[in-house]
C-alpha cells in the first residue's frame, strides 16, 4: 500500500456540524426579518444592513490581517451576524457614518480587543448599539414611520415614537394606560405582530422573527432554556404589576410583542459566546434578563431595556458558568 | 441454578450522551465465520490490565491448543494459552496499539488443527446446561476462570477473576452482562448474542454463582432486537432477565449501564462493585461458560472486521495472536481508500500503524475507516456553546478540562475533576469548533502530576 | 450660583482629603519592607524570566540569592559567569566559575534515518503524540518532530528543520535555560558543557531497546554494542540499558569512539575535518544533519 495509515487519538469520527454552519444558520434565520425591514423601509434598510455588515467584516479583516497579523477568519460568519444584528438595532434613517462608527466599536472594541470570536464577554452587536445610543441619542431615537414598499403614501409624518416610547412619554404626562393605548400613533397588536410599527429595523415584525427562531430551534442552534425562561419571567413580572395596577402598567402581551423583546430573546440573549454553557445556567441567565428588562422598562429612564438587560447578564455569565456546572455523575 | 430479578430498576437510559451514526450495517448481517488457522501467531504476554504474564515456554517447545504459554504473575494478571497446536518459535517483543511494548511468544502451527465448524462447536456450539450449576463452588469457578486467562472482552481487558472474587466488604447482588456494544460499526457482540446466546446465559449464571449475586441481567441496546430475542429464548426459565436499553452512546460504559439497568449510581472514582454490581461483557460471559463447562481457556475471540475501508466486512472467530494483516486479508484486504485501521470502534478505538500487530483478548473489532469518516476539521475558537457539557455522560465540563490540559493548569484540571473522565469521546465528537477535547483531556490525565 | 460652585469645591476637596488620609494609613499599614539589594540583583539579571535558574522568574531568583546569602547551587544560565560574578561583587560573595552549557538533541531520527511507517494526524503537539503512540518511525524514544521544544524556546535558539523533521539548536542563541529539556516529553534534550572551541561529542540517541528493535526503526540508533566503551581510554563512556552515554566531564574529545560506532550514532560537533583516509567513514549517508547547521 502506498498510503501510510494515519494515527490519531480517539474519537476518530466527528460531527458534521461546525461553528461556521451554526453561524450561517443564524444568518439564514435572520432573513425573514431582513425582508420585512426592506419591505417597510426600502432602500434605507438595504443601506443600513449592507453598510453594517460590510463595515463589521472589513474591520475584523483589517484587524486580523494587519494588527494581529494572524489567520483571517472572517469566513466563519460571526462578523456578518454582528453586522446584521447591529443593523437590526438601529433606526432606519440613521446616517451611514454613525452605523460605521457603531460597527467599528462593536468589532474592534467589543470583540477583537478581547481576543476575537469566543472570547468576548459581551455581545458585540449590543455593545455597538448601546455605544451609539449614548453617543448619538438624538439620531438613535428618531424613528421613521414605516412606509411599505409599493404602498401609496399614507401620511407625510416622517418620524414618530416607538410604542414603548409612547408608553414612557404617556407616563411622564400622567396619562392612564387607556389614554396612552388610544393614542392614534400607537399600533394595535396585529400591526405590531406584522411589523406595522415604528422601531428599529429588526424589531418590526414579531412574526418574521419567530419564523427565524423556529428555524434556529430546528437546526438546534439555540435551545429552549434562555428564550423560555426569559419570556416567562418577563411575562410573569409584567402580569403581576398589571394585575396590581392595570391603569398604570401595560398588559403583559404588549410588553411581549413590542420593542426588541423577541429580537433580544431569540437572537441576542442566545448568543453562545456570551451566554452560560449549562442548561441550569442558561435558565438563570434568562430569568435575570427577563427581570432586568422589565425593571428598566417600568422604572428606568430608557423606554427599552432589552439591550441593557442582556449586557448586564453577559457580565454575570462567567460567574454563572462557575456556579452552575452540570451535575457530575457519581456525586 | 436460577437467578431472580429484584430491586431497583433503571430507566433504560442515562443522562446526556450522544447519538453518532450507528454504521452497524457494514457487518451486522454477516454471520459469524471461523478464521482458518494461521500458520503463525504471536501472543503478547500482556493483553490485560495489570502485570504481564511470565513466559512458561522456551523456543522449540511443542505446544497444543490450550497449552499455557505464560503464567499469571500476580493476582491482577492473566495467563495466556496457545490457540494452535505446534511449536514455540521464539520469544519476541511487539508494540500493541496502546503503545506498550510487550514480550510475546510466537507459535508456529504444526500438524492438524481444530478448525472451522469443529472449532466453533468446541467453543460455543451445542447445548449448554443452565441447571445444576449450583454444584460448582464459587471458589472452583473462580479458579477455573483464573486459569483460563479470562479478561474482559469489551476492550479494557481487566482480569475477570478479580471481578468475580467475592469481597466480604462489598457484597455483590447483581451480575450485569453488557451486550450494548454502543460503539458505532462494531457488531461482534451482536452476532455472538444472536448465534450463541446459550453460552452467554450459562456464563452469566456461572459468574453470578462465583460472585455470590442473586440477580442476573443482560443489558442490550434496543437497536439489536434479534439479539434480545435470541437471548430471551435462551434465558427462558433461568431467571436471567434480558433488558433492552436505549441506543445511545456510551450506553455500554460500565457506569452508564449500571445506571440504565440497575438504577444505581457508581460513585466518582469507584467501581460498579461499590454498588454491588459486577459487569461482564457478553463475550466474557460466553468465555466463562466455555472455560468452566468445557475446560477451554481463552484462546479465540469474536472480532468484527468492519468499516468502509475493508473489502468484505465480517464477524470472525479468530485465534488470539493472529496479525491484523492476516485477519484483514481474509476479509479481502483493505480498500485503496482506507486510511486508518482501528483496534476497536471509532469512538474509543486505538489507531494501529503496523498491521503485524497481533489481535489480543481485548480486541473487540477491527474498524477500517476512510478519509471520509476521519476527515479532520480545522480547529477553530471555542464559542462556548456548551455542547460538550451537554454531551458528557459524566457531567463534566470538557471545555474547561481541555483548556486546563492545554495550559498544564493542574489545579484547574483537578477542580473540574479530570480524573472522572472515561475518555468516551462524546465531547470531541460534538464539538462544532473541532477542538480535540477528549484527546487533550486524555493527555492531561496522563500528565497530571501525582498528588 | 456662587453657592453651587462653593459647595462643589468644598465637597470635592473634602472627598479628596478624606481619600488621601485613608490611603496614607492603608499604605502605612500594609507597607512591605524589602531588602533593597533584591532590586540591585534583579537589575543585573537579564530579565528574560525564562525560569532556567529553577525559579519562577528573575525577581524570584534575586530574592532567593539575597535570602540565601551565598551562591551555592544558584546560577543564572542566561547571564552566565559575567552576571554571576557581578552579583557576587554586589553582595560581597564568591561566585563559582561555571562551564557554560548548551542544549544538544540526542536523537538523529530524521526522515531518512528513521523512515516514517505511519502518518500522524492528531493534534500537533509532542506532549499529545507522546501519550498516543511510539512515533511515525515506530521508535518509542525518538523525536516526534512536532516542535514542543521550539515553542518552549524563548531565545529563538531552536527551529524545526523541514528536511529532517528534527529541531536544530542555534548555538549562538542557546543560553541553556533548560526550557526545551523540560518541554520535550521524551527527554531527548540534554544540557552539556559547550566544550573547548565549542567541540562536543555525544551519543545522538536515547533508545534503550536492544539492538535489533532499535535498528529496525532507525538506522542511526545506538544499539548498545559497547564498542565505544571498549575504545574509550578515559572511562568516559558507560553503557546502561543498551544505551551508551558519554560523560562530558571525562571525555577528552579524542574522537575515537565515533570511528568505531557501527551505526554512526555518536555525534561530533565543530571538529576540523579528519584526515583523508577516515573521511569516508564519517561521511556515511547517515551523517547527522545538525552537524552542518549547528556550527
Amino acid at each position: 500500500m502506498n498510503n501510510l495509515l494515519t494515527i490519531s487519538g480517539s474519537p476518530h469520527i466527528h460531527t458534521t456540524d461546525s461553528v461556521r454552519k451554526i453561524m450561517y444558520s443564524v444568518i439564514f434565520a435572520m432573513i425573514p426579518a431582513m425582508l420585512v425591514s426592506v419591505y417597510f423601509f426600502g432602500l434605507d434598510a438595504v443601506r443600513i444592513i449592507g453598510v453594517s455588515v460590510v463595515a463589521c467584516v472589513a474591520v475584523e479583516y483589517l484587524i486580523q490581517k494587519y494588527l494581529l497579523k494572524g489567520d483571517v477568519t472572517i469566513n466563519d460568519g460571526s462578523a456578518v451576524i454582528t453586522g446584521v444584528l447591529l443593523a437590526f438595532n438601529v433606526p432606519a434613517n440613521l446616517p451611514t457614518w454613525i452605523i460605521i462608527i457603531g460597527a467599528i466599536f462593536a468589532i474592534a472594541i467589543a470583540k477583537m480587543a478581547f481576543g476575537g470570536l469566543g472570547k468576548n464577554p459581551f455581545n458585540p452587536a449590543l455593545v455597538g448599539r448601546v455605544f451609539l445610543l449614548i453617543s448619538f441619542p438624538a439620531q438613535m431615537t428618531t424613528w421613521p414611520i414605516p412606509k411599505p414598499l409599493f404602498a401609496k403614501s399614507v401620511t407625510d409624518a416622517l418620524t414618530g415614537a416607538t410604542p414603548l416610547g409612547l408608553l414612557k412619554d404617556g407616563h411622564l404626562a400622567n396619562k392612564t394606560i387607556d389614554q396612552i393605548m388610544s393614542d392614534p400613533a400607537m399600533p394595535d397588536y396585529i400591526q405590531q405582530l406584522v411589523g406595522f410599527q415604528t422601531g428599529s429595523l429588526g424589531e418590526m415584525s414579531a412574526i418574521a422573527l419567530l419564523i427565524g427562531a423556529a428555524y434556529m430551534f430546528y437546526k438546534k442552534v439555540i435551545t429552549w432554556h434562555i428564550p423560555v425562561s426569559y419570556l416567562l419571567t418577563a411575562l410573569l413580572f409584567a402580569a403581576i404589576f398589571w394585575l396590581i395596577d392595570p391603569t398604570y402598567y401595560a398588559d403583559p402581551l404588549f410588553h411581549l410583542i413590542t420593542g426588541g423583546m423577541i429580537l433580544g430573546v431569540f437572537y441576542m440573549a442566545t448568543d453562545m459566546v456570551t451566554s452560560p454553557m449549562s442548561a441550569k445556567g442558561q435558565i438563570i441567565f434568562g430569568i435575570g434578563c427577563g427581570l432586568l428588562t422589565m425593571i428598566i422598562r417600568f422604572w428606568g429612564s430608557y423606554p427599552e431595556g432589552v439591550s441593557f438587560a442582556i449586557l448586564i447578564m453577559n457580565a454575570f455569565t462567567p460567574l454563572i458558568n462557575k456556579s452552575f456546572k452540570p451535575k457530575r455523575f457519581g456525586v | 441454578m436460577s437467578a431472580q430479578a429484584f430491586g431497583a430498576r433503571g430507566t433504560g437510559s442515562f443522562p446526556r450522551g450522544i447519538h453518532p451514526a450507528q454504521a452497524k450495517h457494514h457487518s451486522a448481517a454477516a454471520a459469524l465465520e471461523v478464521l482458518p488457522p494461521p500458520a503463525r501467531v504471536e501472543i503478547p504476554l500482556l493483553q490485560h490490565l495489570g502485570a504481564p504474564a511470565t513466559a512458561a515456554v522456551k523456543p522449540r517447545d511443542p505446544v497444543a491448543w490450550g497449552t499455557v504459554l505464560g503464567v499469571a504473575s500476580g493476582f491482577v494478571s492473566a495467563s495466556v494459552h496457545s490457540p494452535l497446536g505446534g511449536k514455540v518459535v521464539r520469544l519476541g517483543v511487539t508494540t500493541l496499539p496502546n503503545g506498550r511494548h510487550v514480550p510475546t511468544v510466537a507459535v508456529a502451527a504444526e500438524g492438524e488443527q481444530v478448525a472451522g465448524q469443529a472449532l466453533w462447536e468446541a467453543l460455543y456450539g451445542g447445548p449448554w446446561p443452565t441447571a445444576g450449576l449450583d454444584e460448582l463452588t464459587p471458589e472452583a469457578i473462580g479458579a477455573v476462570v483464573r486459569e483460563a486467562g479470562l479478561v474482559g472482552q469489551g476492550g479494557a481487558a481487566f482480569p475477570t477473576h478479580v471481578k468475580l472474587t467475592p469481597n466480604p466488604a462489598k457484597p455483590v447482588d447483581t451480575v450485569l452482562v453488557n451486550g450494548c456494544e454502543c460503539e458505532p460499526f462494531l457488531t461482534a457482540d451482536d452476532r455472538l448474542m444472536r448465534e450463541a446466546p446459550a453460552p452467554i446465559v450459562a456464563g452469566a449464571l456461572l459468574a453470578a454463582r462465583a460472585a455470590g449475586a442473586r440477580q442476573v441481567v443482560i443489558g442490550v441496546e434496543d437497536n439489536k432486537p434479534e439479539a434480545v430475542a435470541a437471548l430471551r429464548a435462551a434465558a427462558e426459565g433461568t431467571g436471567v432477565v434480558v433488558q433492552s436499553v436505549r441506543t445511545k452512546y456510551p450506553q455500554g460504559g460500565e457506569r452508564q449501564l449500571v445506571l440504565s439497568v440497575v438504577g444505581r449510581i457508581v460513585p466518582t472514582g469507584g467501581l460498579p462493585l461499590d454498588v454491588g454490581v459486577v459487569v461482564v461483557n457478553v463475550g466474557t460471559a460466553a468465555a466463562i461458560a466455555a472455560a468452566v463447562l468445557r475446560g477451554r481457556p481463552l484462546t479465540h475471540r469474536v472480532v468484527a472486521v468492519t468499516g468502509p475501508g475493508v473489502v468484505r466486512p465480517a464477524n470472525l472467530l479468530v485465534p488470539i495472536g493472529v496479525s491484523y494483516r492476516e485477519v484483514l486479508d481474509f476479509c479481502g484486504g483493505l480498500r485503496p481508500e482506507a486510511v486508518r485501521v482501528l483496534s476497536g470502534g471509532p469512538m474509543m478505538g486505538l489507531a494501529v500503524g503496523d498491521l503485524a500487530t497481533p489481535v489480543t483478548k481485548g480486541t473487540s473489532g477491527i474498524t477500517v475507516l476512510t478519509a471520509r469518516e476521519v476527515r479532520k476539521a480545522a480547529e477553530t475558537a471555542c464559542v462556548r456553546c456548551g455542547r460538550c457539557g451537554e454531551a458528557c455522560p459524566l457531567g463534566l465540563v470538557p471545555t474547561r478540562l481541555a483548556l486546563a490540559s492545554r495550559h498544564r493548569d493542574w489545579a484547574l484540571a483537578r477542580r473540574y475533576h479530570i480524573q472522572a473522565c472515561i475518555e468516551c469521546g462524546c465531547c470531541a465528537y460534538v464539538c462544532p469548533a473541532a477542538i480535540p477535547l477528549t484527546q487533550l483531556i486524555r493527555m492531561g490525565k496522563a500528565m497530571l502530576p501525582k498528588e | 450660583m456662587d453657592n453651587i460652585i462653593l459647595n462643589a469645591v468644598i465637597a470635592l476637596s473634602g472627598i479628596g482629603v478624606t481619600a488621601a488620609v485613608v490611603l496614607y494609613f492603608v499604605a502605612q499599614k500594609f507597607k512591605v519592607i524589602e531588602d533593597p539589594r533584591i532590586d540591585v540583583v534583579e537589575a543585573i539579571l537579564p530579565g528574560a524570566n525564562c525560569g532556567g535558574c529553577g525559579f519562577a522568574g528573575c525577581r524570584a531568583f534575586a530574592e532567593a540569592i539575597v535570602a540565601a546569602g551565598n551562591l551555592d547551587n544558584l546560577n543564572c544560565p542566561v547571564g552566565g559567569n559575567t552576571a554571576m560574578a557581578e552579583i557576587a561583587k554586589v553582595l560581597g560573595l564568591e561566585a563559582e566559575e561555571k562551564e557554560p552549557l548548551i542544549a544538544v538533541l540526542r536523537c538523529n531520527g530524521s526522515l531518512t534515518n528513521a523512515k516514517p511507517k505511519v502518518k500522524y494526524d492528531g493534534p500537533l503537539t509532542c506532549a499529545f503524540a507522546h501519550n498516543l503512540y511510539s512515533g511515525e518511525s515506530g521508535c518509542p524514544f525518538g523525536c516526534l518532530g512536532l516542535g514542543d521544544c521550539v515553542d518552549s524556546c524563548k531565545f529563538d535558539a531552536l527551529y524545526m528543520d523541514k528536511a529532517t523533521g528534527l529541531p536544530v539548536v542555534i548555538q549562538d542563541n542557546c543560553v541553556a535555560c533548560n526550557a526545551c529539556v523540560k518541554a520535550c516529553p521524551r527527554g531527548i534534550f540534554e544540557l552539556r558543557p559547550k566544550g573547548k572551541k565549542d567541540r562536543r561529542i555525544y551519543v545522538g540517541c536515547i533508545n534503550e531497546e536492544k539492538g535489533a528493535p532499535a535498528k529496525k526503526n532507525c538506522e542511526v540508533a545506538c544499539i548498545g554494542c559497547g564498542k565505544c566503551v571498549k575504545e574509550c581510554q578515559f572511562d568516559a563512556i558507560t553503557l546502561i540499558n543498551n544505551l551508551a552515554y558519554i560523560d562530558p566531564y571525562k571525555c577528552k574529545l579524542c574522537r575515537k569512539c565515533a570511528l568505531v560506532c557501527p551505526t554512526n550514532s555518536i555525534h561530533e560537533l565543530n571538529f576540523p575535518p579528519r584526515k583523508e583516509k577516515l573521511v569516508e567513514k564519517v561521511d556515511a549517508p547517515t551523517e547527522p544533519a545538525p552537524v552542518a547547521t549547528e556550527g
